[in-house]
């Protein structure tokens, strides 16, 4: 039997292009059928798969600079496929996709103990606390592909991983081995009005996200690139988001403990 | 038997040793998970055919192409056009939510009419048979001037309709919300002598100077702006911001320039002056193709001087002459104006500053320049015959004095209805429709445009959704939205190339709505003789087939029509003014006023700050009500529940006692509201900020109450040159609550 070589999809996002616009976040919603509620301010509990946050160097007016971070969940590796979140679920109700790389989450196991979202340094799950209701009629425009999640159980980003599965299905349908990289592309990719997104497989020398974030995979996938970074290096999480910024202090927050570390 | 506690404890501790090796826990814990998700009203989206039909957007002038994705006759989600020429495959926020506006609980469902101020459902016959017998009435009454119509845009067939059909009426009393482009389109006239658009070539410009443009911010085209801005990035173009707050495209840009709001026009010609001093300037374009460059060069050589501009905006001389230098010396620099989404059309004598300045480079028609974008001409209909009434009624000044002599270049001054209005004891307006527009939401002053739709007698909105000017109609006519009809969206918001865009109906009608052009049409019919003459067509979908002749094939089929002849590469600009060259300057032009800084309204003594109003991609503020996601994507340092966050300076909060989050009261001439303070280190010390697409009253639960509606607060200044609306703050007080 052929052993197919095993995908490890990733994400590069430039900081240069992203302006905050927050289509990302849009596009992420209307995909993966995420709720909403009347007040949506409280942002510990406002469901979120994908957020964009602001960055600023904290300098008085006007030599104030800021950045926008687009934040997904970082599908960490960890050591073999040990990431934070998947070694503590009781549940299995999230595990790591050797062949994918992505975290699943798998919404009917979840009992909502919510310790994955403690093990998760990068806040990127969240907990249903409210019935999700949508009002009479806009139902109508949930997708199909990714189920509706309830009250009591965490969700997170997947990737848009049910795009690869139809892709995949289809792949396999048709009996061809290779996937192109256009075929499977998150939402958030896709609707990028600043094409600050872009996504791939990191195995892949052939793929732009491999060639951009130049992963060393011999150590822990960490960046070659000059001036991209990955969040919370110093923690061994080894994610597979990517990020660009051709400004230093952006590149220091987004690793809080190295300072002055990035300069030797 | 005797239970003694020996034995009881033996059984309790095996039995839970049992209990914990069998399965039983592990069952039952599986099972809660599985029955606390079986809620029967947690909905199961249901399976389908997938289609992905092509379109366009219409919720802002932007112009994206969008691709709808369907499962059976549900919209499910909508994407952005690959290969569109505009936004390639991106699609901005509120797009991309379209799907809530669809489906959601602002729509209107069937005609409405407001009896005693509640809305109750009415027939269409019954609605189009009041409307009519009011409109015989006044034309009866020899009085058809007094009927008017308030559009979103005056291109594309709907708009042109409802213009035909006043115009047969005998009403001269169209308007068209107002925008930067009406300034713009000004300019173009004085300067170049031609009637079109202004056009921004940013894909190719290497150096771009941003009067306080809101780029990244959702003026113009903004998907398209967004990929020529990631394309700078690539490439190393340059963005320079001029504004006195760090907006996001202010945080984007290679260098930002705060500046003392409403002073941008010094700075451009205080620039000029420099590129005229150290002969920097195209002298091929300037000798060759320009006129009036003598007379021009003097005024501003003798009154912009770097010290003096200095002054008066605040920034430095060196800056200022480090600004011209780069500017000059790039090789396809453009400066853009208009603030924020370039909603308010501003000072004309700032926006033709801005466009010396690329004169002075040779960026008019060039590469990476401003173009000027001939206005389309495919609506190609007979000229429609007039009878007496409708010749008289034409012969009637406008109400806004647009094209009298105070204002003799300005079209539509939408900014002076309230007031024209309001004055007087009996309406001179006695019917309007309203197509496609907020105003007593979305415009400066929207009280007093409340206050105006409240006294004239008859309101007749055409929207699909409950805005605030619907609700204040006494009949709504709710059209189709823009994804259950054909319609014909030809784009101006500064896209560089002629195009054309056409919505289709993706999904059915879901409700008892009506194309606007369907009612316009039986509107005509019934009032008869040459109104109806002028409407030769069945229906809007024969007019709009008919129309576009051949380009409907194409539109039907790409979604889209560009014009192939204006390609990228730059033409030489044509000039029809009287020296048949670009005029800095002329007769026409100097008689008017000249540049002085557009003051903010108040008294400095009781309102010591300026409040200024800001744009963002998260909130859109026009026609269109923010959908919930679009909500929902607003950080909570702009809305915590329903207080709006007003942005200070820390060392204005410092002087004011002011702390970050604390609850305070803000009061300009126009009124006071409830704020919460947000430290914000980008804003100028002694300004204040708020953003716009707040504080609404209507649509739904999921955006009204929220916040603070900005142009409550804010009264019209009109610029002295134009009458157009000029007005980018007040003065204002902060205390604590």
């Amino acid at each position: 039997m052929k052993v197919e070589k095993a995908h490890k999809f990733g994400m590069f996002i430039d900081l240069d292009k992203c302006t905050g616009c927050g289509s990302c976040m849009v596009a992420c919603m209307a995909e993966n059928n995420v709720p909403f509620r009347e007040d949506e301010t409280d942002k510990l509990i406002s469901v979120a798969w994908m957020r964009v946050y602001k960055l600023s160097n904290n300098k008085p007016f006007p030599d104030t600079e800021t950045s926008f971070l687009p934040r997904p969940c970082q599908h960490c590796e960890g050591q073999h496929g040990h990431s934070p979140c998947v070694s503590v679920c009781p549940a299995t109700a999230t595990d790591y996709d050797a062949n994918t790389g992505i975290v699943s989450q798998i919404y009917t196991r979840c009992f909502g103990c919510r310790y994955c979202m403690a093990a998760c340094p990068y806040h990127v799950r969240l907990f249903n606390w409210y019935d999700p209701v949508w009002p009479d009629g806009m139902e109508k425009s949930l997708n199909p592909n990714v189920s509706v999640r309830m009250r009591g159980v965490v969700e997170k980003c997947s990737f848009c991983f049910h795009r690869y599965q139809l892709v995949k299905e289809r792949a396999d349908y048709e009996g061809e081995e290779y996937m192109a990289e256009d075929a499977y592309q998150t939402a958030c990719t896709q609707a990028c009005p600043a094409k600050a997104i872009v996504f791939g497989d990191l195995n892949n020398s052939d793929h732009k996200v491999h060639q951009l974030a130049q992963p060393d995979n011999h150590n822990g996938g960490k960046p070659r690139a000059k001036n991209v970074f990955r969040l919370l290096e110093h923690l061994g999480t080894n994610p597979k988001v990517y990020y660009h910024s051709s400004k230093e202090w952006a590149r220091r927050l987004g690793d809080n403990d190295v300072t002055g570390r990035d300069k030797a | 038997m005797k239970v003694d506690r020996r034995s009881f404890l033996s059984f309790l501790i095996g039995g839970a040793a049992g209990t914990a090796l069998s399965p039983l826990p592990w069952k039952l814990t599986d099972d809660i998970s599985i029955w606390t998700q079986m809620w029967p009203w947690v909905p199961v989206p249901e399976r389908g055919e997938v289609t992905h039909v092509t379109s366009a957007c219409t919720l802002c002038p932007g112009g994206c192409g969008i691709s709808v994705r369907k499962v059976d006759d549900r919209v499910v989600k909508i994407e952005g056009l690959e290969g569109h020429p505009v936004n390639d495959g991106g699609l901005c926020t509120l797009g991309l939510a379209g799907a809530q506006l669809l489906y959601g609980p602002q729509r209107v469902k069937a005609p409405m009419k407001n009896v005693d101020g509640r809305l109750v459902e009415i027939s269409w016959e019954g609605a189009l048979g009041e409307i009519a017998a009011r409109l015989k009435e006044l034309r009866e009454s020899g009085q058809p001037h007094r009927v008017a119509c308030i559009a979103g845009t005056d291109r594309g067939t709907v708009p042109e309709l409802l213009n035909r059909f006043l115009t047969v009426y005998g009403s001269p009393q169209f308007f068209r919300v107002p925008s930067i482009q009406d300034t713009y389109e000004l300019t173009l006239y004085l300067m170049q002598g031609v009637r079109a658009s202004a056009g921004f070539d940013f894909e190719n410009a290497d150096y771009v100077l941003s009067f306080g443009s809101g780029l990244l911010d959702g003026w113009g085209a903004p998907v398209n702006i967004f990929q020529a801005h990631s394309r700078w990035c690539e490439r190393g173009g340059k963005l320079v911001q001029i504004e006195p707050r760090q907006s996001r495209t202010a945080a984007k840009s290679d260098s930002w320039i705060p500046i003392n709001p409403g002073t941008e026009g010094a700075l451009a010609l205080s620039m000029a002056g420099v590129i005229i001093k150290e002969s920097l300037y195209n002298a091929d374009f300037v000798n060759t193709q320009s006129s009036g460059f003598d007379s021009w060069q003097r005024l501003v050589l003798e009154n912009y001087d770097t010290e003096s501009a200095a002054k008066m905006t605040g920034v430095d001389p060196s800056t200022i002459a480090k600004l011209a230098r780069d500017f000059a010396g790039a090789r396809k620099p453009l400066a853009v104006c208009g603030r924020g989404k370039g909603q308010t059309p501003g000072s004309l004598k700032e926006v033709m500053a801005v466009h010396a300045l690329n004169a002075l480079v040779g960026g008019i028609g060039r590469q990476g320049g401003v173009r000027a974008v001939p206005e389309p001409d495919y609506i190609d209909w007979p000229e429609p015959e007039m009878d007496a009434v409708a010749a008289a009624g034409m012969q009637q000044g406008r109400v806004d004095q647009a094209g009298g002599s105070q204002y003799p270049h300005a079209r539509y001054l939408l900014n002076r209805l309230p007031e024209a209005v309001n004055s007087s004891a009996d309406s001179p307006i006695q019917v309007l429709f309203v197509s496609d527009a907020n105003p007593s939401y979305s415009l400066p002053n929207s009280k007093a445009f409340a206050d105006a739709f409240k006294k004239i007698p008859m309101v007749v909105s055409f929207s699909s959704y409950l805005g605030e000017t619907a609700e204040l109609a006494d009949l709504i006519l709710p059209s189709p939205s823009y994804l259950e009809q054909y319609e014909d969206r030809p784009i101006a918001a500064g896209y560089p190339r002629p195009i054309v865009n056409l919505t289709r109906p993706v999904v059915e009608p879901l409700f008892n709505t009506r194309s606007v052009g369907d009612v316009v049409i039986e509107l005509a019919r019934s009032l008869g003789g040459t109104v109806a003459a002028a409407f030769p067509w069945d229906d809007y979908r024969s007019c709009l087939k008919e129309t576009l002749g051949d380009k409907w094939a194409v539109l039907n089929d790409k979604g889209y029509w560009a014009d192939e002849k204006s390609g990228s590469g730059g033409q030489p600009a044509t000039f029809e003014t009287k020296s048949s060259r670009f005029e800095f300057t002329n007769a026409e032009i100097e008689a008017m006023t000249r540049f002085a800084p557009v003051e903010p309204e108040g008294d400095i003594a009781a309102f010591p700050l300026v409040l200024v109003p800001y744009d963002t991609m998260r909130l859109w503020n026009g026609y269109i009500g923010n959908p919930p996601f679009v909500i929902k994507i607003v950080p909570d340092t702009v809305l915590k529940n329903n207080d709006g966050l007003i942005e200070v300076n820390p060392a204005t909060a410092s002087q004011l006692g002011l702390q970050d989050g604390q609850a305070a009261k803000l009061t300009t001439p126009h009124g006071t509201a409830r704020v919460r303070v947000h430290l914000f280190e980008g804003i100028m010390p002694g300004l204040v900020s708020l953003p716009t697409g707040l504080g609404h009253t209507a649509h739904s639960k999921f955006l009204a109450g929220k916040g603070v509606n900005v142009n409550a607060l804010i009264g019209s200044v009109e610029d002295a040159a134009t009458g157009y609306e000029a007005v980018w703050g007040i003065r204002a007080k902060l205390d604590k609550a």
